[in-house]
């Protein structure tokens, strides 16, 4: 694990980028800085699909932990008065890493669409409770008081901003350590071939399981930071079908390559919809929906084999 | 008192839905013996393969593994016995390189204890990798991708990864189907000497008789669910019930052509 | 007592009905094209503003009121066509070999476009196209007040589900499409034109979605996001079914509606969550549906 965290290119990268988003972030305009808040807070989420894809498993559902993280934090804040943004996230991580864990049972069963479908299924089941029950909101949810850091109550969003990069920079460097173990490797190779790795006497139940609960915690911190950042949860921006789908185009947009490709596309989707929004106000999903069949026609791997071959180009001529 | 064997099955039966699959099967295989495995198509020698690795449950019988049972074990659960096997189709990693896939495979069978956590180009496992691609006279093919491999070198590659746990009994299904003609001896030369050095237990299901007299020190003759014939292949060759079910079945075309040359 | 069992059963029927027409054009596609088509909703938009667009126009250019039902079918008809051909041919038939879950993403991003295309074509302010549903006036069935028009939607579910049937098991078409599904690769070998067979079986699929929009309009006010609940419903509807079958989808609407039917009148709260539990609890016991089709052996 030491020696991963040592000699890994990725996590050098990582680190550099995120610090200097960081420093950055405290000289951007307000809806500038929002957008990437939004976008980094997504990324979380995108990342636990990235590694579920890896795996060959694409969910439609995760708006369920996305969800249940968004409205534990809504919910301990308004019965408890909990503040503090780790405590927040500790518990929106651990309730939907706790449900994960139990549905990780019948769904490490499933691939395919099957495996799509039934996640749908599961988030639609909690879309369904929350529009109904009067004292989680119904559809218009309710509001999030702010947030505060370890006892401190920041004067202005930059706090927050800095926050959140630090919790996707310490995601994107635990996942990164996840993927080089030889757990880890073990996502390209149940994608390829699950026979073999029963027959090398892995359980590819047992991997899935495991890398289900871990992207369940992730789209669940991923809500929590969402809902803090917005002030506000509601079930239609955060629980219904549309966001599994968003979350699902997202990671397509990204691309598979690398552990920082989840934040630069939630990034890059939020700034597409604000700009799209603005070019066209009417038409702006639009856009949105040709951008991904523009991706998915063009750019299989996403945005970062993008970077990538450019970055190559580079390297070559220089 | 003899020793316990390898390999003992009893009374071993499968059927789909009201079909015999396989029919009271009988088998002892010893320590280090090398076993053919011969049939028409449908005869019963996959499934006798599959059942003893586990990917099929008997319908009945016993299954013994050096005298312990392992009836209807999971195929995970019969690699960490030492039971391994290779497939009629290579399952391999293709998107990874033949390196990648021979780390891959040897790290997840190390998985006792926290090897989970280590990385798979962890020193020992690069050792032994190299080894295992010079065993099987691979390392050539090192960095290709595995899709891109001839069948014959995928073959190979299917078997290294078979043996990376070093399992006490092989059991390879057709080794070299889909390999050219020219490549077939070369890979079985190979394979079995690597195998007798590890001092495995092999039983591999075969089609070509050239193969099976070669290699073998037993064969297994299947006919319609039911071994027909269990002998040393200088005399399980000549016998006339496999002659007729088996290597008639197959080679009817050049046995007769070859009477006819006597008879010209 | 009766009155509210009344109450309940037509409801159930009428929302089954509903359902059956949307979903079976989804599981149809499903069946045949192995694609799950998250723009069927899009179709279901589509036919509602369509059929609700060309009734208020033919209303205000003084068309008599029974001309809605020409238009309803009309525009289902045309929505199938124009936008079923465009999407098989300009995405899904570049795609047939890709991943199922990729496609249905590629069909998500097909819903966002033909979502906001509504608005540009039609605008943003409802239609309300009663027409239709005035010329057949209301009854009154076991002591509860109806308008004729809902029930005319149990007729047509009938008529679509008959005539799947008689085109699937007694026609040429029908033994045309069974060897598609069971086998493309062959035959396409035995000659068989398996691009029309999609194109012509993806625009049924349309049509059909259309039809069921186009149909529901005239009971309600459409306005923007009509599709976006339609496109879940269907979901589970044919999730519950068996995807690909067409029995499932009728056993599958019956089952979702009169749940639904029940759950809106006598637990209101829980209305969407009981048809999800069960869509994920059909998933869990009986991962094809209910009524799955058969399928090749893969190993």
């Amino acid at each position: 694990m030491n020696q991963i965290l040592k000699n890994d290119a990725t996590i050098r990268w990582a680190v550099l980028g995120f610090f200097v988003l960081a420093v950055a972030g405290y000289f951007m305009e307000a809806w500038v800085q929002n957008n990437i808040m939004f976008g980094l807070a997504r990324g979380l989420a995108v990342l636990g699909l990235m590694v579920l894809w890896r795996t060959g498993l694409i969910s439609f559902g995760h708006a369920l932990y996305f969800g249940i993280g968004a409205y534990v934090v809504g919910l301990v804040d308004r019965n408890f008065g909990i503040s503090d943004i780790f405590l927040r996230l500790f518990l929106a991580v651990g309730a939907s890493a706790f449900v994960g864990f139990f549905l990780g049972f019948i769904l490490r069963k499933y691939r395919g669409i099957f495996f799509a479908m039934l996640n749908l299924a599961f988030s639609m089941v909690l879309y369904g409770i929350l529009v109904k029950v009067e004292s989680l909101g119904s559809t218009d949810g309710f509001s999030v008081s702010q947030t505060t850091i370890l006892g401190w109550t920041p004067e202005n969003k930059y706090a927050l901003f800095a926050a959140i990069v630090f919790v996707c920079a310490v995601g994107a460097i635990l996942v990164q350590c996840y993927l080089k173990t030889a757990l880890g490797t073990l996502t390209t190779a149940i994608r390829d071939n699950e026979l073999r790795v029963e027959y090398l006497g892995f359980s590819v139940a047992r991997a899935i399981h495991l890398k289900y609960i871990m992207s369940a915690g992730l789209a669940g911190a991923s809500g929590a930071l969402l809902a803090m950042a917005l002030g506000q949860v509601d079930p239609d921006s955060m629980v219904n079908w549309p966001v599994s789908g968003e979350l699902v185009f997202i990671t397509v947009m990204a691309g598979p390559g690398s552990v920082i490709a989840p934040f630069l596309g939630g990034v890059a989707f939020e700034f597409l919809r604000t700009y799209a929004f603005e070019l066209a106000p009417e038409a702006w999903q639009l856009i949105v929906g040709a951008t991904l069949l523009g991706i998915i026609f063009f750019l299989p791997m996403g945005l970062w084999s993008l970077l990538e071959r450019i970055w190559k180009r580079r390297g070559v001529s220089s | 008192m003899t020793a316990v064997p390898a390999l003992r099955v009893t009374d071993l039966c499968k059927s789909f839905s009201g079909i015999m699959a396989a029919n009271n099967l009988n088998v002892e295989a010893a320590d280090g013996e090398i076993i053919g495995i011969i049939g028409a198509n449908g005869a019963g020698k996959t499934v006798f393969v599959n059942m003893i690795t586990g990917y099929l449950k008997p319908t009945s019988g016993k299954i013994e593994f050096q005298g312990k049972d392992i009836t209807g074990i999971e195929p995970r659960n019969a690699t960490h016995v030492g039971v391994c096997r290779s497939f009629q189709v290579s399952q391999v990693f293709m998107s990874m390189t033949v390196e990648e896939n021979l780390l891959t495979a040897l790290s997840i069978c190390k998985q006792a204890g926290r090897a989970m956590l280590q990385s798979p180009r962890a020193p020992d496992l690069l050792i032994e990798c190299e080894k295992l691609m010079e065993l099987y006279n691979i390392t050539g093919h090192r960095d290709q991708v595995a899709s891109t491999l001839s069948q014959g070198v995928r073959k190979l590659l299917d078997i290294a990864m078979a043996v990376v746990s070093n399992p006490k009994i092989l059991l390879l299904d057709e080794p070299t189907s889909g390999v050219s003609v020219e490549e077939k001896f070369g890979i079985m030369d190979i394979v079995i000497q690597a195998l007798r050095e590890q001092g495995a237990t092999v039983l591999f299901v075969e089609h070509d008789m050239e193969i099976v007299e070669r290699y073998v020190d037993r064969v297994l003759a299947f006919y319609q669910g039911e071994i027909i014939c269990d002998a040393p292949p200088a005399e399980a060759l000549i016998n006339p019930q496999v002659i007729e079910y088996v290597i008639g079945g197959e080679h009817a075309p050049n046995m007769n052509a070859s009477e006819d040359a006597i008879h010209a | 007592m009766l009155a509210q069992v009344v109450t309940i059963l037509l409801d159930g029927l009428n929302y089954a009905s509903f359902l059956f027409i949307v979903s079976v054009g989804l599981t149809i596609v499903f069946g045949v094209l192995k694609i799950l088509n998250v723009a069927h909703g899009a179709f279901y938009a589509w036919g509602a503003y369509a059929a609700a667009f060309s009734i208020t126009q033919a209303g205000e250019l003084g068309y008599p009121d029974w001309i809605g039902f020409l238009l309803i079918f009309a525009s289902s008809i045309i929505v199938g066509l124009v936008l079923g051909t465009i999407l098989e041919r300009l995405v899904l038939s570049r795609m047939y070999a890709q991943d199922e879950v990729l496609i249905a993403l590629a069909t998500f991003g097909v819903f966002l476009c033909l979502e906001d295309a509504i608005l540009l074509v039609f605008g943003v302010d409802p239609y309300f196209a009663y027409q239709p549903m005035a010329v057949l006036g209301n009854v009154v069935i076991g002591g509860v007040f109806r308008d004729v028009y809902s029930l005319t939607l149990f007729a047509l579910a009938l008529v679509v589900a008959v005539s799947c049937w008689w085109v699937l098991t007694k026609t040429k078409w029908g033994k045309l499409i069974a060897v598609v599904i069971y086998d493309r690769e062959i035959s396409q070998a035995m000659g068989i034109n398996v691009s029309a067979v999609y194109l012509i079986v993806f625009i049924i699929g349309a049509a059909l979605g259309a039809l069921g929009g186009a149909y529901v309009a005239p009971t309600t006010s459409v306005a923007p996001g009509f599709g976006i609940d339609v496109i879940v419903l269907s979901f589970a509807v044919v999730v519950i079914g068996g995807m690909g079958s067409i029995p499932g989808a009728l056993i599958g609407s019956i089952l979702v509606g009169v749940l639904r039917a029940v759950a809106v009148h006598q637990f209101p709260e829980l209305e969407l969550f009981v048809v999800f539990a069960v869509m994920a609890g059909v998933l869990i016991v009986r991962p094809e549906g209910l009524f799955a089709p058969p399928k090749a052996r893969t190993i």
